[in-house]
């Protein structure tokens, strides 16, 4: 085992050199970008690359938390259905006459509430995280129903609802990417340039060591699951007035996509290992694919093929990669000399 | 630390202090009993009795309000009910206790009925037992996708089995294309599977009823069952202990997958309409049964009876919701309460028992130490 690694760091293979995940990531978008608009009518659009980045806005946000979290070796599986109650209790203080703003202030309040609740399940109790966020996922979503029922709130003030999906000027690039963009840099900087960031890291590697070190882990995965909620809440804001709708089923199931997108960018879902570069790298693949198979025809439901399979292939590739790597380095290995059975299994 | 003084010092070694109370007198039969215990006692600690008081509470509470919630018709809509969950629980009770968890059952099933119904289309004189026969081999082979898939990128079981969630939901909306099978399109003799009764019972309980007794008895009693909760309280030991992990848990998933596919035919049988979206959801009320009827999140112990009992009260609680008058979209909210509340007691009783452990060692240390002084 100790003889392998030794002799992987050494050997300088083009699988280390491509082994930046996030390039490979970032090669891939490239790459199926070019393909779409290469074959995909309509696809290169202003109006359709527009709409690309829209669908992929809550999708984002929802990652940029996730990704700190399955950092640290934790998840939360409660992100979509936090979504779809704040979306709910959104239209039901819009229809109980409350003012937009404060409703906004409110909801994502609601959202941090939400996540303080995942935070002291699994930071207090000692629950792990993925047993509760499936119990709040459950719950939350359910709530979402008691709040609104089978309605949909749909009178939102024109003036907002347009402003959600306005582009800057005349170009494609729409208005809520430039919050989005400052959203995604603080959260850049947290994790890749101060050192709660790295405390993230090093809970995620070893929480005993991250103890030792002076980390207080719980109390840090306590405020990830807020900040957690929290976005999730403004989540919930901007995919109501994207759509203009309050619904209790909103963003069902995107906490697939989420997942997804954060393992496909590079991130272990063992925790200790990943950037936010390749996330986001992540992210736009998925909307990519999504947008141009949808351009041909797909219906959203096939999709979640797509989504589902990027998942898997995304925790099978390191796995083939060190089996491969393993492999080709035991072949060098046994050229040299005669290959006997007991000098290969040594 | 010799310390010269015959006064106890703090801080010395346990041997050296002598016992606080002279526990270890009235200890030593209390333990012995404790050691053999009896059926009755077995029966009324066992994991799964929290449950069963709550059953009965809720059923007297509801029937309380409302008599007609015991009469023979609901009782029978309840197992009938039940029925669906409780088989898959089973199933699922089998992977939560290797620690591993199968999120997919719900799109197994609905691939497995929607197949059900096309099967029907296209062969309508199939014997019933080849169509349930393929159904529960169709539901295994998705399972063994999934343990395969563990197994070969050994990532958790949550991560592989959400991504076969939407891949198998995928697979049946692309399959379906829109199309609805209607019970017209199906053998009478099938569907009456899902009203027929047998001495009272409805036929499709009975079916759950076997498949629990037999997931049960295969864990309590066949060595590769008790493996599985080997693995569950332990991966690492049970890996160095020599035992086959990565079989085991492929075949707890294969198991659950066919459960899964049984449930979907079921399912055909019961409601005859199919679509697409047939059992959406579902896992979260399945995985909530396990949990609720005492199979621990965190592996190594629980039983299919508990599952099956989960599944039961699950039921329960909606009916009791509707006969209550209370908000129906309350079902789903009270599933993700309860599945919360579940794992929190279990947490606490874990954290009691370890604690009553610890406590028992101590008094064990100092009756030995104090032994020895005897002599």
């Amino acid at each position: 085992m100790s003889e392998q690694t030794a002799t992987t760091s050494r050997r300088p293979d083009w699988l280390s050199s491509l082994a930046s995940w996030d390039g490979a990531v970032i090669a891939l978008l490239v790459l199926c970008f070019l393909l779409a608009a290469g074959t995909v009518e309509n696809f290169s659009n202003t109006g359709n690359l527009r709409f690309l980045l829209l669908d992929s806005v809550a999708l984002a946000l929802l990652a940029l938390p996730m990704t700190l979290i399955i950092i640290t070796g934790e998840i939360d599986l409660s992100v979509a259905s936090t979504l779809g109650l704040t979306s709910s209790v959104m239209g039901q203080l819009w229809v109980a006459g409350l003012p937009l703003e404060l409703i906004v202030v409110l909801v994502i309040l609601l959202g941090a509430l939400l996540g303080a609740v995942n935070g002291v399940f699994t930071t207090r109790f000692g629950l792990p995280s993925l047993a509760v966020t499936i119990g709040t996922l459950a719950a939350y979503r359910g709530f979402a129903f008691v709040v609104l029922g089978n309605r949909a709130v749909a009178d939102f003030p024109l003036g907002w609802t347009t402003a959600s999906t306005r582009a800057i000027g005349e170009t494609f690039v729409p208005l809520v990417l430039i919050p989005l963009a400052l959203l995604a840099l603080a959260f850049a900087v947290v994790l890749h340039r101060t050192p709660t960031g790295r405390a993230l890291y090093v809970i995620g590697h070893n929480d005993e060591a991250a103890t030792f070190a002076g980390i207080d882990a719980a109390r840090t995965r306590f405020w990830l699951f807020v900040t957690s909620g929290a976005v999730s809440g403004l989540a919930g804001v901007f995919w109501t007035l994207r759509y203009a709708s309050a619904r209790a089923d909103n963003a069902q199931g995107l906490e697939l996509a989420v997942v997804a997108a954060v393992l496909l960018g590079g991130v272990s879902i063992f925790g200790g290992r990943g950037s936010l570069a390749g996330v986001l790298a992540a992210v736009l693949l998925i909307g990519t694919i999504r947008n141009a198979l949808q351009l041909d025809g797909v219906s959203a439901d096939v999709l979640d093929i797509v989504t589902g399979g990027l998942l898997i292939v995304s925790v099978l590739a390191p796995n083939v990669a060190t089996t491969l790597r393993s492999a080709t380095s035991r072949r060098a290995r046994s050229r040299p000399s005669t290959p006997t059975p007991g000098a290969s299994r040594a | 630390m010799s310390a010269p003084t015959t006064e106890p010092t703090p801080g010395g070694t346990p041997d050296a202090r002598p016992p606080r109370e002279p526990a270890f007198m009235t200890d030593r039969p209390r333990r012995t009993t404790s050691r053999r215990p009896g059926p009755a006692h077995r029966l009324l600690h066992a994991r799964e009795m929290g449950i069963v008081v709550a059953l009965v509470l809720l059923v007297a509470v509801t029937a309380a309000r409302n008599p007609r919630f015991l009469s023979a018709q609901s009782l029978r809509d309840l197992l009938l009910s039940a029925a669906i969950v409780a088989v898959m629980a089973a199933g699922q009770t089998t992977v939560i206790v290797t620690r591993n968890v199968d999120l997919s059952v719900g799109s197994v099933l609905g691939l497995v009925a929607f197949g059900t119904g096309k099967l029907f289309l296209a062969a309508p004189d199939l014997p019933i037992v080849v169509v349930v026969a393929i159904g529960v081999l169709a539901g295994a082979a998705l399972g063994a996708l999934n343990g395969g898939l563990v197994a070969a990128a050994k990532v958790p079981s949550l991560v592989v089995t959400l991504g076969t969630l939407y891949i198998y939901r995928g697979i049946d909306f692309a399959w379906a294309s829109g199309q609805q099978i209607n019970a017209a399109d199906m053998p009478d003799a099938f569907l009456d599977l899902g009203t027929q009764r047998i001495l009272g019972v409805p036929v499709l309980a009975i079916v759950a009823l076997v498949v629990t007794l037999l997931v049960a008895q295969w864990m309590r009693h066949h060595r590769s069952g008790r493996e599985l909760y080997a693995i569950g309280s332990d991966p690492d030991g049970a890996e160095l202990y020599g035992l086959p992990v990565g079989r085991r848990v492929l075949t707890a998933m294969t198991v659950s997958g066919a459960t899964a596919g049984l449930a979907g035919v079921m399912y055909a049988a019961r409601f005859g309409t199919l679509d697409a979206t047939v059992g959406r959801g579902i896992e979260l009320e399945v995985v909530a049964a396990a949990v609720v009827g005492g199979v621990a999140i965190f592996g190594g112990s629980g039983t299919a009876y508990g599952a099956a009992i989960g599944a039961v009260l699950l039921t329960t609680i909606s009916t009791s919701l509707a006969v209550l008058r209370v908000n129906p979209f309350w079902q789903q909210a009270v599933v993700g309460l309860l599945i919360l509340g579940a794992i929190s007691l279990d947490k606490l009783l874990a954290v009691r028992t370890e604690r009553a452990l610890i406590r028992a060692r101590l008094d064990g240390q100092a009756e030995t130490s104090n032994g020895s002084t005897d002599v």
